[in-house]
């Protein structure tokens, strides 16, 4: 890439090619056809939500009865990145209509081309957030679909299901790689630094350091050679924002890295993602063999002195890499062990020189900001958080799935408007951010303000960005040990504190959901916590008390409810619960009796008044509380309590 | 029941070929254990020895490095990998009770394989498919929006 003109003939040429979904922009076509002759686009997700739903076999289906159908130079499929709505999976958008269509099974693809593609009649049942279809009319409002897609705001995701990730033009339509551009040719490392700053973008991975100041300590460090590292090392159960990203829009996370190259003085980048996502890694090797071919990665770029390069680096499963110091001794080929900072990254960061790191999501608003101006990213957002803020909802909640939304904006618009609230009528009890690092926001609190400091303040905090909403029937005493098991589980046994406090922890968690508890283990809770915090090395054991912490803070009386009424409010502790059977509902069939695997129950000699048989009762000493004869029994007669 | 390493010629020279164009990039080792993993299957100590001539590292080091992350085994995994997803989503609705359901339909306990080596089970990370929590996979194939009953079904799909 010799010039910003080149890459404008670049973007000319793929607009054409996207003519039909891409309306405003694209010129020159006045029959309604791409450059490349096709009159619609057939987008289908291939992110892991939807494939793992079945979007694979979609494709061919379409494939098969568009050529049947005899159009298939007519209709073009494209596989996309993640839209976002991953309940609704594996989801399908037909363009220039920009239709909708969810939940779509191979059996509804025929119908699709036949009534839609061919006849131009789109299909109102399969639409996403048509609930009824009382006419076939298709109005404004059902196209433009339900809540979920209305509230959201779009930076970090923008492209993603707008684009073929697999296709460096399609980027390059949607003005990719002109920051880039602009940065190297128009202004100087300091100015794309001030830029970043005056954004007020934060870190997206958990800790929310400001981004431009990261970015000017290692500017400041004067070296031979410096890295830009990208963390791509989602490791929060739950979270899958960083994902998507990669598999929907991979060259994003390219650009900006190199804009970051270009203000710090570094030429080459590494990311470090998890080998658990294929998907991801497989587009982001096409991603950086098609940039060095167009030639934005590599030497003397837009015919400047700069030159960058990036390499991937693969994770092998361990959650304690996503720590700064620690990501860095793996992509060096170690054991994944954090290091005592300071020295800092920023001086001493990948190979012994000066490194930032910056996750996915961070690096995806980066071209954005430089392209549009801090002034336009500032109008998102509140003062101290600027921007969206990307969440993967998921839980006990309606449209699980991944939601963009701006700084600001309340838990419970984001549980009630976005997410469709809570199945089955139950009631909202809290919902945790952060993961193995963050806690609970409680239900008196679902009008907080998402942003870095207010959840802070109430106990939590902003996180990588999972989002788990739970309800009545989550038992937060469990729900902070399944967190803990995570982190002793994950913990890289370096530091003493982290190694056996986390344990310890775990084991007073144990010891009150068995029912053993007593009073004085709480404070030991406390105790504990607290030396962790102080102590430990790295931010994964700093952060452990966190989920224990937050839920003795807000649901102290179930922490209680355990340890003095021997009683699990939510009923999910085994240890607490009991079966048994209402003797006037019983009317002595016996099959439970034969469903249970551990002959715990028994026959008694007692027949209820106007019962033929005498009925049964459970031996609560051999109860192995599986539950298999409460859901055997078609008389409700058993019950769980 | 352990099954014993089996070595062929093509194998071996295709891991000495990454270990040679790998050798002058710095911090490659975990770079050659996915390769090598990739090949064989898993990583016992015949290959952890090639490694650890091949690219000058101590054995003592490469053991270090193999069992500290999750995604490498010294154990060989069965024909059929069946992993359960214990992240958050599918916790909070009960994956829990997948994976013990698998348990005692294969007699396996976590990390291990049958003694046919068809099967193996573990409990992974988060996957991503929380929008069809609780999940499990059988090599790519993905279960979800299933219960503990659904287990012996699915099951029986792979084991003629």
């Amino acid at each position: 890439m010799k010039s910003l003109e080149e890459l404008k003939a670049i973007k000319e040429k793929a607009l054409g090619d996207i003519y039909v979904r891409n309306v405003k922009e694209a010129t020159g076509n006045t029959d309604g056809k791409t450059t490349d002759g096709y009159r619609a686009h057939v987008m289908v997700c291939a992110g892991t939500g939807c494939t793992s739903s079945g979007s694979v076999t979609l494709i061919k289906e379409f494939e098969r009865l568009i050529k049947k159908a005899g159009i298939e130079n007519e209709v073009k499929i494209i596989k996309t990145g993640c839209f976002g709505l991953c309940a609704e999976g594996p989801i399908v958008v037909v363009y220039p209509e920009a239709a909708m269509y969810c939940q779509v099974k191979p059996e509804d693809v025929a119908e699709i081309v036949t009534e839609h593609l061919v006849n131009g009649k789109i299909v109102k049942r399969l639409l996403e957030g048509v609930e009824k279809v009382e006419d076939e009319t298709v109005t404004e409002e059902d196209l433009e679909g339900s809540d979920f897609f209305k509230k959201q705001q779009r930076v970090a995701l923008h492209n993603c299901g707008r684009i073929n990730p697999e296709n460096i033009e399609e980027y390059i339509a949607h003005d990719g790689y002109f920051a880039l551009g602009k940065a190297v040719t128009a202004m100087t490392p300091d100015e794309v630094i001030d830029e970043v700053l005056k954004s007020g973008l934060r870190g997206r991975g958990g800790a929310g350091f400001p981004t431009g100041r990261k970015w000017a300590f290692a500017k400041s460090s004067v070296s031979d050679q410096k890295y830009v590292c990208c963390n791509a090392d989602e490791g929060d159960p739950g979270a899958f924002m960083d994902r998507s990203v990669l598999e929907g829009d991979p060259h994003v996370v390219l650009e900006a890295m190199a804009i970051a190259g270009y203000a710090i003085g570094a030429d080459q980048g590494y990311i470090y993602v998890r080998a658990e996502y294929p998907i991801a890694v497989q587009r982001l090797k096409i991603a950086i063999e098609q940039a060095e071919k167009y030639g934005v990665l590599g030497d003397n770029l837009f015919g400047t002195d700069f030159s960058f390069r990036v390499e991937l680096r693969l994770g092998a499963g361990a959650f304690v890499c996503g720590e700064e110091t620690a990501l860095m001794t793996s992509i060096e080929g170690h054991r994944g062990e954090p290091r005592p900072r300071p020295p800092f990254p920023a001086v001493k960061g990948l190979f012994m020189k000066p490194t930032i790191l910056n996750n996915v999501e961070t690096y995806a608003n980066i071209p954005q900001i430089i392209l549009k101006g801090a002034d336009w990213f500032t109008t998102m957002g509140t003062e101290k958080s600027r921007g969206t803020k990307v969440f993967a909802v998921g839980g006990k909640i309606k449209n699980t799935g991944l939601v963009e939304i701006p700084m600001g904006t309340t838990l419970r618009e984001v549980v009630y408007d976005i997410g469709g609230g809570i199945p089955n009528g139950k009631k909202f009890k809290a919902a945790q951010t952060g993961g193995p690092s963050g806690g609970c926001i409680p239900a008196s609190l679902i009008d907080t303000p998402i942003e870095y400091d207010t959840l802070i303040e109430i106990g939590s905090m902003m996180g990588s960005g999972g989002l788990i909403v739970m309800d009545e029937d989550t038992c937060m005493v469990d729900i902070a040990k399944f967190f803990l098991e995570f982190t002793v589980e994950e913990s890289c046994g370096k530091c003493p504190p982290c190694r056996i406090g986390t344990k310890r922890m775990y084991d007073i968690l144990e010891k009150i959901t068995s029912g053993r508890g007593e009073l004085s283990d709480i404070d030991d809770l406390y105790e504990l916590a607290d030396a962790i915090k102080n102590s430990a090395l790295c931010g994964l054991g700093q952060t452990a008390p966190n989920p224990v912490l937050s839920t003795l803070r807000y649901f102290k009386d179930e922490y209680i409810a355990h340890v003095v009424d021997k009683k699990c409010p939510a009923g999910v502790c085994k240890a607490f619960m009991h079966y048994n059977i209402i003797e006037d509902k019983c009317i002595g069939c016996g099959k439970c009796a034969r469903m249970c695997p551990a002959d715990a129950i028994v026959r008694t000699e007692h027949i209820p008044d106007g019962h033929k048989l005498a009925s049964m009762a459970i031996n609560q000493a051999k109860c192995l509380k599986c539950g298999a004869c409460m859901e055997g029994c078609k008389f409700n007669a058993i019950v769980k309590e | 029941m352990s099954i014993g390493f089996v070595d062929t010629e093509e194998k071996h020279s295709k891991l000495l070929a990454i270990i040679e164009e790998s050798k002058s990039k710095p911090g490659s080792l975990i770079h050659v254990l996915h390769e090598a993993q990739d090949i064989y299957g898993y990583l016992p100590i015949e290959v952890q020895k090639m490694i650890s001539e091949g690219l000058d590292i101590p054995l003592a080091e490469i053991y270090g490095v193999v069992t500290f992350y999750a995604q490498f085994s010294l154990k060989p995994k069965g024909e059929y990998r069946i992993s359960v997803c214990l992240g958050t989503a599918c916790y909070v609705k009960g994956s829990d009770k997948l994976l013990d359901k698998l348990k005692e339909e294969l007699h396996l306990e976590v990390g291990d394989c049958t003694a046919d080596g068809k099967f193996s089970l573990e409990a992974c990370r988060c996957i991503g498919a929380c929008g069809l929590a609780p999940v499990f996979t059988i090599n790519d194939d993905v279960y979800g929006r299933i219960g503990p009953d659904d287990v012996p079904g699915i099951l029986a799909k792979y084991k003629d």
